[in-house]
């Protein structure tokens, strides 16, 4: 079975913070990670591949330095790392992202893609269901549980707000998925070795066939047009002294609102 | 458009590299330089004191908008009964519809003809109906070949869907499909007085930071709103409106729901319906502290909810998560309790009635948007908040 995991390297967002004065992110000495949700993307290929064989090809879209992201997945068990970087991939949305995964998916051919269910700096959950629209294949999202794979058909359990729903689709199909479907192994001492001498393949926006209108800031129907700080609050009310008072504050304030 | 430098204005002085998220700024021969790491997210643009850092408009931004007119909403039901965010869709919907001077129409798959009419009440002027058998259990491929056929044959200028499990799964196709802009979980959504462009407002970068959206050149316009974010309209007991049966002709599915498991949920995680909810995050210090706030929670017959950064480290079930990769409320009372307030946590509970912040930290932005705030120690303020309520109770 061959197997294809997006994933995507993000700054870890837990470390970004806002400076209130300027509006800007303060971004000094945040990590570039792994989508934690694109692990869970992985582990879920290598677990596969254990169950079928065949091959765990990891594809990322990004600059050059997404390469150690790759490398990282190498390490962990995945075969090969596929790096799609271009300057005319620079400015993508969502749209153009899919896009260009989606022609390189095809150039490279799979049979299982997975993705995570998004990525935390955009938060959109966009990409993994605009790929399978544009490879025209099923999808299916919010994977918690894979039951069952074979003849051409798998079988998962799609996370619902009220429960899951069992879902059965053909095979090739892209899945998304979430935490609870497993926990990603550590990178082995063999991993390692792996990831340290694999060669990156490097795809430029040629290499796929995409068309340029299609590409980059060009191909993106959404535009950001400003970012900005969230407001304060005008009415707020700092409760002070010992902390019992506070709390009896507190008590009080609740009270004359009716709110106990 | 692409960002560049006036390297004639640019002093060097590197204020600009610290503002962009994406490390896309270095100094070289000592003047600031754009490397292909932009993003074109124009954070940059305010901060340069010289303004040295420009945005340049090409040729190929001067694209023909496509048509359309009309305000759209995806209704979405579960096993016959309609999500709670499609009434919200229609309270906003209506609101853009008006400023624009148009109708707002709603959009259902499944369910009968008695849910299409409570659509109407709650201020849909059309809806589309499907009541094809294929359509009544949530599959993405024949929900979306239906939506993207109905889009492209009636042109809507504007199509609003929840954020929800199914929204946030199928729109996407129909946004590739149609090549549509597309923008997930938005706050607010405005029409722009001059171009009449939709401006979604959404968070960004791990929810840090607000970020405004448009589309100037695609149409439809195409965004999800969060449950619980809007303001549902007035509902008309009387309201007209105009039933259009829609037939399910030359669609697929590829994917078939064999089975529908509801996983009953017990009060404390609850958290969509709860009246009063008790949410820890980082500061709360491990499982002992989140203990602290289950007695809290058990006090005031409240649900438990927490940050992000709390279900991370593991202290708790993810299903109590509060935010943008969480749960949206909207309570009458919520503690934020030992919560930094990341734009990630607040967007999914800051319509919450009154809002109170216990932190250690003065500095912690969720006291930006509380009502009442204690600064203090977790470990003092909960205990005693506890004893106080309870004899406030009688118990």
């Amino acid at each position: 079975m061959r197997i294809i995991v997006c994933i995507k390297q993000v700054p870890d967002t837990a470390e970004v913070r806002i400076n209130p004065e300027t509006n800007t992110l303060i971004r000094d000495g945040v990590p570039s990670i792994i989508n934690p949700y694109d692990t869970h993307a992985i582990e879920a290929g290598l677990q596969l591949r254990e169950k079928t064989g065949g091959t765990v090809t990891v594809v990322t879209m990004g600059p050059p330095q997404a390469e150690t992201a790759l490398r990282e997945a190498i390490s962990m068990g995945a075969d090969e790392g596929v790096l799609l970087t271009d300057r005319a991939f620079a400015g993508s949305d969502t749209w153009a992202t899919a896009y260009t995964l989606a022609k390189a998916i095809g150039h490279i051919g799979a049979d299982v893609i997975l993705c995570g269910k998004q990525a935390i700096d955009g938060d959109t959950a966009q990409v993994g269901p605009e790929i399978a629209e544009f490879l025209d294949i099923p999808h299916v999202s919010y994977i918690r549980k894979i039951d069952n794979v074979g003849d051409g058909r798998i079988v998962v359990q799609r996370l619902m707000d009220d429960g899951y729903d069992v879902v059965e689709s053909s095979l090739p199909v892209l899945l998304t998925v979430v935490r609870e479907l497993n926990v990603p192994r550590m990178p082995s001492l063999k991993g390692k070795m792996a990831a340290k001498k694999a060669v990156i393949r490097k795809l430029s926006a040629a290499d796929i066939g995409a068309e340029e209108e299609s590409l980059g800031l060009k191909g993106s129907p959404t535009q950001v047009r400003n970012i900005f700080a969230p407001e304060v609050r005008k009415d707020r009310k700092m409760l002070e002294g010992t902390a019992e008072e506070k709390v009896e504050a507190l008590i009080k304030e609740l009270a004359g609102l009716k709110c106990l | 458009m692409f960002i560049k430098v006036n390297k004639d204005k640019c002093t060097g002085c590197e204020s600009c590299i610290q503002s962009c998220p994406y490390d896309a700024i270095v100094i070289k021969d000592d003047k600031a330089e754009i490397t292909e790491n932009c993003q074109l997210c124009r954070a940059c643009l305010t901060v340069c004191p010289e303004g040295a850092i420009q945005e340049i408009e090409e040729e190929s931004d001067k694209k023909e908008k496509g048509q359309g007119s009309g305000v759209w909403v995806y209704a979405e039901q579960r096993e016959g009964v309609i999500a709670g965010v499609s009434f919200e869709l229609l309270g906003i919907g209506k609101k853009l519809a008006d400023k624009l001077g148009t109708g707002v129409s709603a959009v259902l798959f499944g369910a009968t003809g008695a849910e299409a009419q409570e659509l109407i009440r709650w201020g849909a002027d059309r809806v589309y109906h499907c009541t094809d058998e294929l359509v009544s259990a949530f599959n993405d491929e024949p929900y979306a070949d239906l939506l993207s056929d109905l889009i492209q044959k009636h042109k809507p200028e504007i199509v609003l869907a929840g954020a929800t499990p199914i929204g946030r799964s199928f729109i996407p196709r129909v946004a590739a499909r149609l090549k549509a802009g597309l923008t997930a979980d938005c706050t607010a959504l405005e029409i722009d007085e001059g171009t009449k462009n939709l401006l979604q407002v959404r968070p960004a970068f791990g929810g840090n930071i607000m970020a405004t959206i448009l589309c100037p050149h695609t149409r439809p316009q195409m965004a999800t709103v969060r449950p619980r974010v809007m303001k549902r309209g007035i509902y008309n007991e009387s309201a007209n409106g105009e039933l259009i049966e829609v037939k399910a002709d030359n669609i697929k599915s590829r994917t078939k729901v064999l089975e529908i498991v509801k996983e009953v949920s017990d009060i404390s995680v609850n958290l969509q319906e709860a009246n009063v909810i008790v949410a820890g995050g980082r500061g709360t210090g491990g499982e002992k502290g989140f203990q602290l706030l289950y007695e809290l929670a058990e006090a005031l017959g409240a649900s438990l909810g927490a940050s992000r950064a709390a279900v991370d480290e593991g202290w708790v079930p993810y299903r109590h998560q509060v935010g943008q990769t969480g749960k949206t409320v909207g309570p009458r009372i919520y503690f934020a309790c030992g919560i930094s307030g990341a734009v990630q946590h607040v967007v999914g509970m800051q319509s919450s009635d009154i809002i109170i912040a216990i932190n250690k930290n003065p500095e912690a932005p969720i006291f930006n948007i509380a009502n009442f705030g204690i600064v203090g120690d977790l470990f003092e303020v909960i205990p005693l908040l506890i004893k106080k309520i309870k004899e406030a109770k009688g118990l």
